[in-house]
């Protein structure tokens, strides 16, 4: 017997909303498989599976808020005989927030009604399926918060979620206030201390610049890619940075799940997880990277990308930003920033000249780390993008 | 019994109350061993009716009847064997096989149904009477229904506009005594029906239905008033059905003393006595015609069983004139220059 | 050429009088009252009183007598002064006129023309303003004609009288003193299609009869909105025309359908279905009724109002579809 329990899809969820479950009662599940929706404050996300076998029993339905770790679901394993009807640990919807229970209908029906299948009109839906567009995670603007046709040939262009909807902008709220609520954690727990180096790209650059000529423009690499992967590879050299912090100690992860914070165009941030990032190769890791950016804009998330990180790389040069002081997201230990590529006078070999350099940042938590080990970190990392073709 | 009557014409009458007799007492049979469904309203014990009234009509009159119409079918000339293939439901019958016992139809016989609603007869005879009089036709209607449908609104609706606008409409009601299982004066508060006739300006007349002389007299009478274009007559026939309302009924609203005492005067029983008795039927004779229906009704019986069914794809046609398949089609365009 | 409606079915009924001595007219108060909305005046002395017939208070049995004529071989037109008053005539349309075709094996055919006012809007109250034509169109075997324009008033009943089938026409009350355009010389005016009467893309708004107008008037505050609905009027409640109602909606995806007639059981449920059927995956929002509220119409303006369809209505709703 394994207990599916209402996962933690990050450090600032304590509850999820069942939007819908993806197996039913008596059919097979193989650990991976995706075995249910649920509605976080930031998207809706599939939510995978940890164990293989039968599903014995559903106990939560849709509609249901559960705390985080209330088992939702129980798994038998095959060849085990069906467990007696009552099973102690039932699981009953517990009022999570102080809300009466009576709410007036706002009309924002945006999370499908209890019992209820996603909100799609039919012909939306067919379209989203010849598109080839996941809607689970789009803002309906139609009646009652449906999905519409339009919603899905906005979001095939790319423009997800429509800000106008009474229903986007709720949710927007939502995630402010989640991200609110983990960063003013973060700040009020975690001891940050900052070190930032600048790192000539030159030769990472010309490496680029040589290798792109050579692929595809469907494949063509990004820099920050040899970033993601420069920043994995530091890591196995000064692991206490690749740690979570629980109930009072780091604890070391033995690998390496970058998370790579996406800013969502309408307003918010999720940094899912590229997992193993120290073993992709580049061109993989680029694939990956393009992937979870549409995903993310998409909604559909898989829950592990969400869970998994266990550090956050952010990048803001697009924004013509410098040198970033992130602020980190528990309950990982550090935080890597990015700037701008620019060009800057450089001193080498005793001349001047103009080179294209970057501000690589660190913020970590000076519970788990000193500042000597976060200077190791990104001079490692520096060393590593003088040599990208090892990348 | 009338000197004017030669035999052949005695013989046919009986002959006619006969056919009705045994096609009627082998669809009972063909019911109980579920050959037939539904509703069977047999005539057995009206057959005077039906018998002495219809050869009165000439062959372009029309006839509208009621859901006990297989004798008036028979007597008016449509085949025994469409008949009974009708009842059987097969694509032989009369109506194809979609109308049954109560559905008897054709067209080359003026014979307009077999219409089954009690009194909803009576406005299509006037439809049809007014037609002929609009066209200068001396065509009579027949219009038959039973005591029950003199209750119904359309009852008193048709007797006052047929005799307001003058139509050659023949009312003949079939009064045996039960709407279904109500005796009449237990419906009516004036038993009298030809009373009601007249109360609306027909002329009227009531005739025992028993008596085959006696109804063909009455009925010739009346074709001829209305032929004349005297406007419409009505005529009742005081007859009694032997058998119950449908196939089986518990028959609670009469006494068997009182469908015995009927019986004793079973209209082919006493005619056959009665032609005896004038030394028009020999034994010889009633052999002949008893062996002559039998062979009929069996080859009935035969012709039903060997007719097909209606395929299922044929379900719709007829709904509408030009029927297709599909029934958005069913009407299409018509040009206004075809005229 | 500008007529009212009712000079429209006058003028479709005596062209039909003087052109097929087979046509007569029988209703309550046709002949000396001149039709209760006039529109057989002074066909008396132009006809006679043998093809213009007065009847007596008996619609059963006039309907009936019309259905038995049809038989005869004549080509009556059949006034029921009200759709009110033909729940009287009911057993014969229903058991007679629209079976006999089908019961007897394709035997009989009944060319019989009903024609009968419908609708509410004048206050008149409850007993007089019902919408019924929905109840008709169940029936097989029957045609139904709700024509709303003064082209299909005339036109439409000349093309129902070369029918050799029973056809039932509903003219709204509201529409006889209506004026509009007479398309001169029509060809046969059509019984098998819907007509679009505004084209759109936003939206189908469905409907037929009285309520066309109302309808158009809605389509033309929409616009002002930047909503453009395609306005589709039935006009042939049965046999009904899917073919129309579906191409639009495949193209709007979204379709209001508007009905003066009691929502439960209404005629707008049988088009509901019928894109629900055959037009599922098209659909981009539910489709919406407006019909009339479920209480007898009462007699007071205010109220009587509030119990029907209005363009308003109809705009309230096609602002809630489109979210």
């Amino acid at each position: 017997m394994a207990d599916f329990v209402m996962p933690t899809l990050g450090a600032d969820m304590t509850e999820g909303t069942l939007v819908q479950w993806k197996k039913r009662v008596g059919e097979r599940v193989t650990k991976g498989d995706i075995i249910a929706e649920v509605d976080t404050d930031k998207a809706a996300i599939e939510v995978e599976c940890h164990a293989t076998g039968i599903i014995e029993r559903l106990l939560a339905k849709p509609g249901d808020k559960i705390p985080v770790g209330t088992v939702m679901a129980v798994i038998r394993e095959e060849g085990q005989p069906a467990a007696a009807p009552s099973r102690p640990q039932l699981f009953t919807p517990q009022p999570v927030s102080t809300q009466p229970v009576l709410q007036p209908d706002t009309g924002t029906a945006a999370s499908p009604l209890p019992g209820s299948r996603l909100r799609i009109s039919p012909a939306a839906r067919t379209l989203a399926a010849e598109r080839g567009i996941d809607p689970t995670g789009l803002r309906g603007t139609g009646p009652e918060g449906a999905i519409t046709l339009d919603d899905i040939t906005r979001a095939a262009k790319g423009a997800v979620g429509v800000a106008t909807s009474a229903n986007a902008a709720d949710r927007q709220a939502r995630m402010r206030q989640t991200i609110a609520a983990a960063m003013a954690r973060s700040k009020r727990e975690i001891p940050h201390y900052y070190l930032s180096t600048t790192i000539d790209l030159s030769r990472a650059l010309a490496w680029l610049t040589a290798e792109n000529g050579r692929r595809p423009v469907t494949e063509r690499l990004l820099v920050s890619v040899l970033f993601i992967k420069a920043v994995a590879l530091a890591l196995r050299q000064v692991p206490e940075l690749n740690a979570l912090w629980k109930e009072g100690e780091a604890v070391r992860s033995e690998r390496i799940h970058i998370g790579t914070a996406i800013s969502l165009r309408q307003g918010g941030l999720v940094a899912p997880a590229l997992h193993d990032a120290d073993r992709a190769g580049l061109s993989e890791l680029m694939q990956r990277f393009q992937d979870l950016v549409k995903r993310t804009r998409a909604g559909s998330l898989r829950s592990s990308e969400l869970s998994d990180p266990t550090i956050t790389v952010t990048s803001l040069g697009e924004q013509g930003v410098e040198t970033v002081f992130g602020v980190i997201y528990p309950p990982q230990v550090a935080l890597v920033g990015f700037g701008k590529v620019v060009e800057r006078p450089w001193v080498a070999d005793g001349l001047v000249v103009p080179r294209p350099v970057v501000t690589a940042s660190l913020s970590a938590d000076h519970r788990v780390s000193d500042g000597h080990r976060g200077g190791l970190f990104l001079a490692e990392l520096d060393r590593l993008l003088q040599e990208p073709h090892a990348l | 019994m009338t000197a004017s009557m030669t035999r052949e014409q005695g013989v046919e009458l009986l002959r006619q109350m006969l056919r009705i007799r045994r096609f009627e007492e082998r669809a009972a049979e063909l019911y109980q061993l579920g050959k037939i469904h539904g509703f069977l309203h047999l005539y057995i014990g009206e057959e005077a009716v039906a018998a002495g009234s219809i050869p009165a009509l000439m062959n372009d009159d029309a006839i509208v009847a009621t859901y006990r119409e297989h004798g008036h079918a028979l007597v008016r000339g449509t085949s025994m064997r469409s008949l009974m293939a009708e009842l059987f439901g097969k694509t032989t019958g009369c109506a194809r096989g979609r109308g049954g016992s109560m559905h008897f139809f054709d067209a080359s016989r003026r014979f307009y149904g077999g219409l089954a609603i009690v009194g909803g007869g009576l406005p299509v005879a006037l439809g049809l009477a007014l037609a002929d009089k609009l066209q200068g036709r001396a065509r009579v209607t027949a219009c038959y229904f039973g005591d029950g449908a003199v209750a119904e609104g359309e009852f008193h609706e048709s007797l006052n506009l047929a005799a307001l606008w003058n139509l050659p409409v023949l009312f003949l009601c079939e009064n045996n005594l039960y709407a279904m299982g109500t005796a009449l004066a237990r419906h009516q508060s004036q038993p009298d029906i030809a009373a009601k006739a007249r109360a609306y300006a027909l002329g009227a007349e009531s005739v025992d239905g028993m008596d085959v002389l006696a109804v063909e007299l009455a009925t010739r009478r009346a074709v001829e008033f209305v032929r004349q274009g005297h406007g419409p007559f009505f005529l009742e026939y005081h007859t009694y059905r032997f058998r119950a309302h449908s196939m089986y009924d518990a028959e609670l609203y009469r006494t068997k003393d009182e469908v015995n005492a009927w019986k004793q005067r079973d209209p082919i029983v006493t005619f056959q006595q009665a032609l005896r008795a004038a030394k028009l039927l020999q034994d010889e004779d009633w052999d002949n015609l008893n062996a002559s229906i039998a062979a009929e009704v069996e080859d009935a019986v035969a012709f039903a069983e060997a007719g097909p069914w209606e395929p299922v794809e044929d379900l719709t046609t007829d709904v509408y004139s030009r029927t297709v398949g599909d029934q958005l089609s069913a009407i299409s365009q018509t040009p206004s220059a075809d005229r | 050429m500008n007529i009212t409606y009712r000079e429209a079915v006058r003028s479709g009924m005596r062209e039909a009088l003087q052109r097929d001595p087979r046509v007569f007219l029988m209703g309550e108060d046709v002949g000396r009252y001149g039709g209760t909305y006039a529109c057989s005046k002074g066909f008396l002395d132009e006809f006679g009183p043998e093809r213009i017939r007065d009847t007596p208070l008996s619609e059963s049995t006039f309907v009936g007598a019309g259905i038995g004529a049809a038989l005869g071989g004549m080509r009556p037109i059949v006034e029921v002064m009200t759709v009110n008053f033909s729940l009287l005539a009911l057993d014969q349309i229903m058991n007679n006129a629209a079976t006999l075709r089908h019961m007897s094996g394709g035997q009989f055919s009944v060319p019989l023309v009903v024609r009968m006012a419908t609708g509410a809007g004048r206050q008149v109250a409850a007993q007089h303003s019902h919408s019924l034509e929905g109840w008709y169109a169940h029936i097989p075997g029957i045609t139904v004609l709700t024509p709303a324009t003064v082209t299909d008033a005339r036109g439409m009943l000349l093309t129902a009288l070369e029918q050799p089938d029973p056809v039932f026409i509903f003219e709204h009350a509201y529409l006889y003193a209506m004026e509009g355009p007479l398309e001169t010389n029509p060809v046969a005016v059509d019984i098998s299609h819907a007509a679009v009467r505004r084209p759109g893309k936003d939206m189908s708004l469905l409907t037929f009869g009285g309520s066309l107008w109302k309808t158009l008037a809605a389509a033309a505050r929409l616009a002002q909105e930047g909503i453009e609905a395609e306005v589709v009027d039935l006009r042939i409640l049965r046999p009904l025309d899917r073919d129309t109602i579906l191409s639009s909606v495949r193209k709007t995806h979204r379709a209001v359908v508007i009905d003066e007639a009691w929502r439960t059981g209404s005629f707008a449920a049988e088009v509901s279905a019928v894109i629900m059927e055959q037009a599922f995956y098209e659909l981009d929002a539910p489709v919406v009724r407006v019909c009339s509220e479920e209480v007898p119409i009462p007699y007071p303006k205010h109220l009587e109002e509030a119990a029907l369809p209005s363009a308003e209505k109809i705009v309230r709703a096609v602002r809630r579809l489109l979210g």
